[in-house]
């Protein structure tokens, strides 16, 4: 009877979580408050925390807490470090949360609320979570080794060089979408561009008082950083006002993409002291505390939810991207459902300093909760501002025209009411031109935010300040991943061409050094070119390959898993990673598959090819292009997309092969097959 | 009285150390303790180097941006 009673707090917890997910799905036509959102999604977390972490520790992964860690084993001081799992969920929760928690819930709010809040909870209590706990544990057995090495271990070095050369281009892709992300948030807007600029400067002055000044001290240098953040804000809002310098700060979007590009390339070669370590501190601190605040403003605001729970757009035809709810809308939220990307921190850092197996549950189940609750919270800040702003600020000029009064027009026959006075007030307010056309997730979330901050903090004479704080948060650290990205990418194609020519491979090599950050910065600068001059506006063509790229990567990983415990003869349970893997596939493989063949030119690719090429036949221009030669330009651009997505599509392919080859090899050895650190193996190292 | 001040001070750390751990730095007091008693024959890194040491391994090779 105990035993029953010891779960009744649960069953409150679920039915709770029931009826809040009910009260969410079942309003029609009614605004419900967000609040609703919240109970559902924190009641899900805590029950599948609960019960289903708990079986996959116990009875899938056997964990032991008295088998010694690697932590245990290498204790180093350094890399190797026995670590409170407290301490250790903070480092390991700063290093998976980034942009896409926040960009993708934004745009697959064009469907409203509901899919995307099924797909976010249904996505992280049975894929994501489990991918990154998996993962942790898996790579912990294996001496924290990194995901690449885990394939080639478990599955060969075949699959291994062509998981490391889709992690490559996978990386190739986010850096492009996220720069673009940038550039939509900073064309003609001197105050935000302006904010952004001077974090440059700042970061410069913070290395360089680490550095000579006062060295070590970088809490004390933090906090000098963020004063100096926040007074770059208001002295943008002077900016953007002074009839001198606003237009020296107004950029048209192919302006700054030039001024990432060469950004990039400088930041990448300078050493890290200098200006990529202060930076990352300022945006480590300011993401962790912004996402702390905006959980504590949704609580005290509980704002209304005023998007409609599903929209018509769920037939495929929305403006913001192209595609139907399946499967698009299962790649457009990646972050905050499942994320590949997560498998690479997984296999990073955090297995190395886990101080008892019994924590990576804790750490790597509940992470990644913690950061499906901020895709949460960014569904709810775009869908508490007005539908009709929402689709102003995230449908491409080609629908809406260029002016506030066309793009009301449009938005009403959609049947979303919207007067071209409240699109530019709501300008007006944010302290900017125009909101027009700005998709990519940063702005829409930022008006969301300036709203429920303004509300709490200074009231409407703040949501300028606001909506600019929340630019300026976003832009600081994609920028961040933007140069760690290439400086990461710079390696790893300077150990594949190295394979080639050798002295390539010297990292510290001038020329090498050059040479790869060179191709690397062109690789991501084409994609962000293509993607500024597109005039469906870039983020409907290339979120899309971003998903699929990094939902791919994830069902590699879960693929991996699945193999492992094939190896250790715990096939009973390879279901726990087998169904979130079978739907990674099927959802990425159909995605790949009509970017590349879907006869509408708005998906497919070769469709889009096909229209250019008869109209360029036929003597006609077609936008953006205006010239033949630009024509010619766009056509090769979409041979190339098609080829990058059937690449995806041929990477994953292989490694389900190389991955059901390897299970059934496990399956018919009548003993455990896999590589882990033998339990007493305080010496052993598996594969020396 | 004195428990509750132990306990702030206690929680003050491991604030600190979560803070610090979240841009790649661990705790140097762990450092310094771990080579005190395992290696007391090799000399430790000061503060300064400490920190150079793991921005190298923050930045260096085969590191990943997050999503």
């Amino acid at each position: 009877m105990p035993r029953i009673l010891n779960h009744a707090p649960w069953l409150v917890l679920a039915v709770l979580g029931a009826f809040a997910l009910g009260t969410v799905a079942l309003a029609r036509g009614e605004t419900i408050n967000a609040l609703w959102l919240v109970v559902a999604a924190v009641c899900t977390y805590l029950v599948s925390y609960r019960y289903y972490s708990l079986f996959i520790a116990t009875r899938v992964m056997r964990l032991d807490p008295a088998r010694p860690t690697p932590a245990m084993r290498h204790n180093d001081g350094l890399d190797y470090v026995p670590t409170n799992q407290y301490v250790l969920f903070g480092h390991h929760f700063a290093a998976i949360a980034g942009a896409g928690p926040l960009v993708g819930p934004v745009l697959a709010a064009q469907m409203g609320y509901l899919p995307g809040m099924l797909w976010i909870l249904a996505g992280v209590v049975v894929a994501g979570a489990v991918q990154d706990f998996m993962i942790l544990f898996v790579s912990m057995r294996r001496d924290g080794r990194s995901l690449g090495e885990l394939i080639k271990a478990e599955l060969g070095d075949i699959p291994g060089v062509i998981a490391l050369f889709g992690t490559f281009m996978i990386m190739v892709i986010i850096l492009a979408v996220l720069a673009l992300v940038v550039v939509k948030a900073l064309t003609n807007s001197p105050w935000g561009f302006f904010t952004v600029a001077a974090t440059v400067p700042i970061a410069l002055f913070m290395g360089v008082y680490m550095r000579f000044l006062r060295p070590g001290r970088i809490g004390e240098i933090s906090v000098v950083g963020f004063f100096l953040l926040i007074a770059a804000i208001l002295l943008g809002g002077q900016v953007a006002q002074s009839e001198t310098w606003a237009p020296v700060f107004t950029l048209t979007g192919i302006q700054i993409t030039w001024i990432l590009i060469g950004y990039g390339f400088v930041a990448s070669v300078l050493p890290v002291w200098l200006l990529l370590a202060p930076r990352d501190y300022l945006s480590t601190f300011l993401k962790v505390g912004t996402i702390v605040m905006l959980a504590l403003c949704i609580l005290l605001v509980a704002p209304p939810m005023k998007m409609p729970s599903v929209t018509r757009f769920v037939d495929g035809t929305g403006p913001v991207w192209s595609g139907s709810l399946f499967p698009f809308l299962f790649i457009t939220i990646a972050c905050g459902a499942v994320s590949g990307f997560h498998a690479l921190i997984s296999s990073g850092t955090t297995p190395k300093m886990v101080e008892n197996e019994l924590h990576t549950r804790f750490i790597g189940y509940g992470g990644m909760l913690t950061e499906s609750f901020v895709a949460v919270m960014a569904l709810v800040a775009a869908s508490c501002i007005e539908p009709g702003i929402y689709f102003a600020m995230n449908s491409p000029p080609a629908l809406l025209g260029t002016t506030a009064e066309s793009a009301a027009q449009v938005i009403n026959n959609w049947g979303f009411v919207i007067t071209p006075e409240m699109i530019t007030r709501t300008a007006q307010d944010v302290g900017e031109v125009s909101i027009l056309s700005r998709a990519g997730g940063a702005p829409t979330l930022a008006v969301g935010m300036a709203q429920i901050f303004s509300e709490l903090f200074g009231g409407k004479g703040m949501m300028a300040f606001w909506y600019h704080f929340a630019i300026l948060f976003e832009a600081l650290f994609i920028l961040t991943a933007v140069d760690a990205g290439t400086r990461a990418g710079r390696f790893m194609l300077q150990d594949l061409l190295g394979v080639f020519f050798k002295p390539l491979q010297r990292t510290a090599s001038w020329a090498g050094n050059l040479i790869a950050t060179g191709l690397c910065v062109a690789a991501w600068g084409y994609i962000l070119y293509q993607g500024v001059v597109d005039p469906l506006g870039g983020i409907n063509t290339f979120w899309p390959l971003f998903g699929i790229s990094n939902q791919m990567l994830a069902g590699i990983a879960l693929i991996l898993a699945t193999v492992v415990l094939f190896r250790m003869k715990r096939e009973r349970y390879a279901w726990v990673t087998m169904v979130p893997a079978a739907w990674l596939l099927i959802c990425t493989l159909t995605a790949g598959v009509q970017k590349v063949f879907h006869s509408n030119p708005a998906i497919g690719f070769l469709a889009h090819a096909e229209r250019f090429s008869t109209a360029a036949n036929e003597g006609r221009l077609l936008a953006p292009a205006t010239s033949m030669e630009q024509m010619r330009q766009v056509i090769f651009n979409d041979y190339l997309d098609a080829a990058l997505a059937s690449l995806f599509v041929l990477v994953v392919l292989a490694v389900l092969l190389f991955g059901i080859q390897s299970c059934l090899k496990a399956l018919r050895s009548d003993r455990p097959t896999t590589r882990e650190i033998p339990t007493g193996g305080a010496t052993a190292r598996a594969g020396d | 009285m004195s428990g509750l001040k132990s306990n702030l001070s206690r929680f003050r750390g491991y604030f600190e150390q979560t803070a610090k751990l979240m841009i790649g730095v661990p705790d140097y007091d762990t450092y310094l303790e771990h080579m005190r008693t395992r290696h007391p024959d090799q000399p430790a890194m000061t503060y300064t180097e400490f920190l150079d040491n793991r921005l190298q391994a923050r930045y260096g090779a085969g590191k990943a941006g997050c999503c």
